[in-house]
């Protein structure tokens, strides 16, 4: 079994990035939507907190998402994938079940 | 109908926003479903199980006494994450005393709350079937 | 693959029923069925007809209504979450005395039980929200 979860607040607003990496299992992806998105940017306060995540749990960001908010691909944190739309509907069909982290 | 295994993640304190009353609407109305049902209180979500809870000052309809009925409705895992609760200065005496009858053990009372870690309760949710977070 | 969606928050307040509609019509484009779209919490605000937002903007009502259509989506609106925010259709309206409903096209009335069968007949289900 693995778990999509994803996460669409700030990691400056909320606790909700932090929460899911404490409690994604080895093996499952967390996609960051919408806010969360911001999560993805490398050089900030939380970057290290998701980069160290990295090995054991695959993270994806909605490029939609980041570009509404002006934030370049370009200064994402190394390794995390960029998806659309369709990439976000491709990841619900690869891993079992989804989880919301709001 | 197919038995899923159901987890319902409540990480919001009571009062403050319907989160906490809502997501306890659903899981009363799901208990009739007979499927495989779990709760996680997660973050600011211990504090919808507190005891003590007094709600006239606020003019809001005090609601927790309704988690002592969960028992009633076969829903005996309450997961409650240790991490959440020593971040908040909390122990589980701080908690309400929620408990299950088990029929099979001489209807014997047995607590519902789980003090799980959060390597353990990750293990839980991946496990999961339908995540419905509030 | 079948997705059970369900939308906690109203139009424009949050993105949440935004992304949910970008991401049920990809899920349509990749040929795959929406099963049931369950509002829930604010998410019933979704399901009034009487929105106005400006002419440049888009039309979160009139979004859903017409992907319902098109691709007969059972759209729910919970009926207890309704009741607390106002949103009725003609029958609950009479049976509760009101002088009108407000329940936009495509949209129905129904009990929490509709979200739990939708989890359980789906593959997949979702949450949009706060």
């Amino acid at each position: 079994m693995s778990t999509l979860h994803t996460v669409n607040k700030s990691p400056f607003e909320r606790d909700s990035l932090s929460s899911c990496v404490r409690l994604a299992a080895k093996g499952s992806a967390i996609l960051l939507i919408e806010d969360g998105a911001l999560g993805a940017m490398a050089g900030t306060d939380h970057s290290d907190m998701l980069a160290g995540v990295m090995k054991d749990v695959s993270v994806y960001v909605l490029g939609p998402d980041l570009a509404a908010r002006g934030m370049s691909e370009d200064r994402i944190i190394d390794g995390i994938q960029v998806v659309d739309y369709s990439g976000f509907v491709e990841l619900t069909t690869k891993h079992d079940t989804c989880q919301s982290w709001l | 109908m197919a038995t899923k295994k159901f987890m319902f993640v409540n990480r919001k304190a009571p009062y403050g926003t319907v989160y906490a009353l809502e997501s306890l609407e659903v899981v009363l109305i799901g208990a009739a479903f007979e499927q495989d049902v779990s709760l996680a209180f997660v973050g600011d979500g211990v504090y919808q199980i507190a005891k003590g809870q007094s709600t006239d000052g606020i003019g809001m309809k005090n609601f927790s006494p309704t988690y002592k009925a969960l028992g009633d409705y076969e829903i005996t895992k309450l997961y409650v994450e240790k991490e959440s609760l020593e971040a908040r200065g909390l122990t589980l005496d701080d908690l309400m005393p929620l408990v299950w009858e088990d029929e099979d053990d001489d209807w014997a009372e047995k607590p519902s709350i789980r003090l799980v870690s959060s390597a353990e309760l990750a293990e839980v949710f991946d496990d999961q079937d339908v995540v419905l977070s509030f | 693959m079948k997705y059970s969606i369900m939308v906690n928050e109203g139009p424009y307040t949050h993105q949440a029923s935004d992304t949910a509609l970008a991401f049920c019509k990809a899920a349509l484009e990749a040929e795959h069925e929406i099963f049931r779209v369950f509002f829930y919490h604010d998410g019933v605000n979704n399901g009034t007809r009487y929105t106005v937002p400006p002419q440049d903007d888009r039309n979160i009502q009139q979004e859903w209504s017409k992907l319902a259509e098109a691709h007969d989506i059972d759209m729910v609106i919970c009926i207890a979450a309704a009741q607390r925010r106002g949103i009725m259709d003609a029958d609950e309206a009479k049976r509760q005395g009101l002088d009108g409903d407000n329940i936009a096209p495509g949209f129905r009335i129904s009990g929490l039980g509709q979200l739990i069968e939708g989890g359980i007949i789906a593959d997949r289900q979702l949450v949009f929200g706060d």
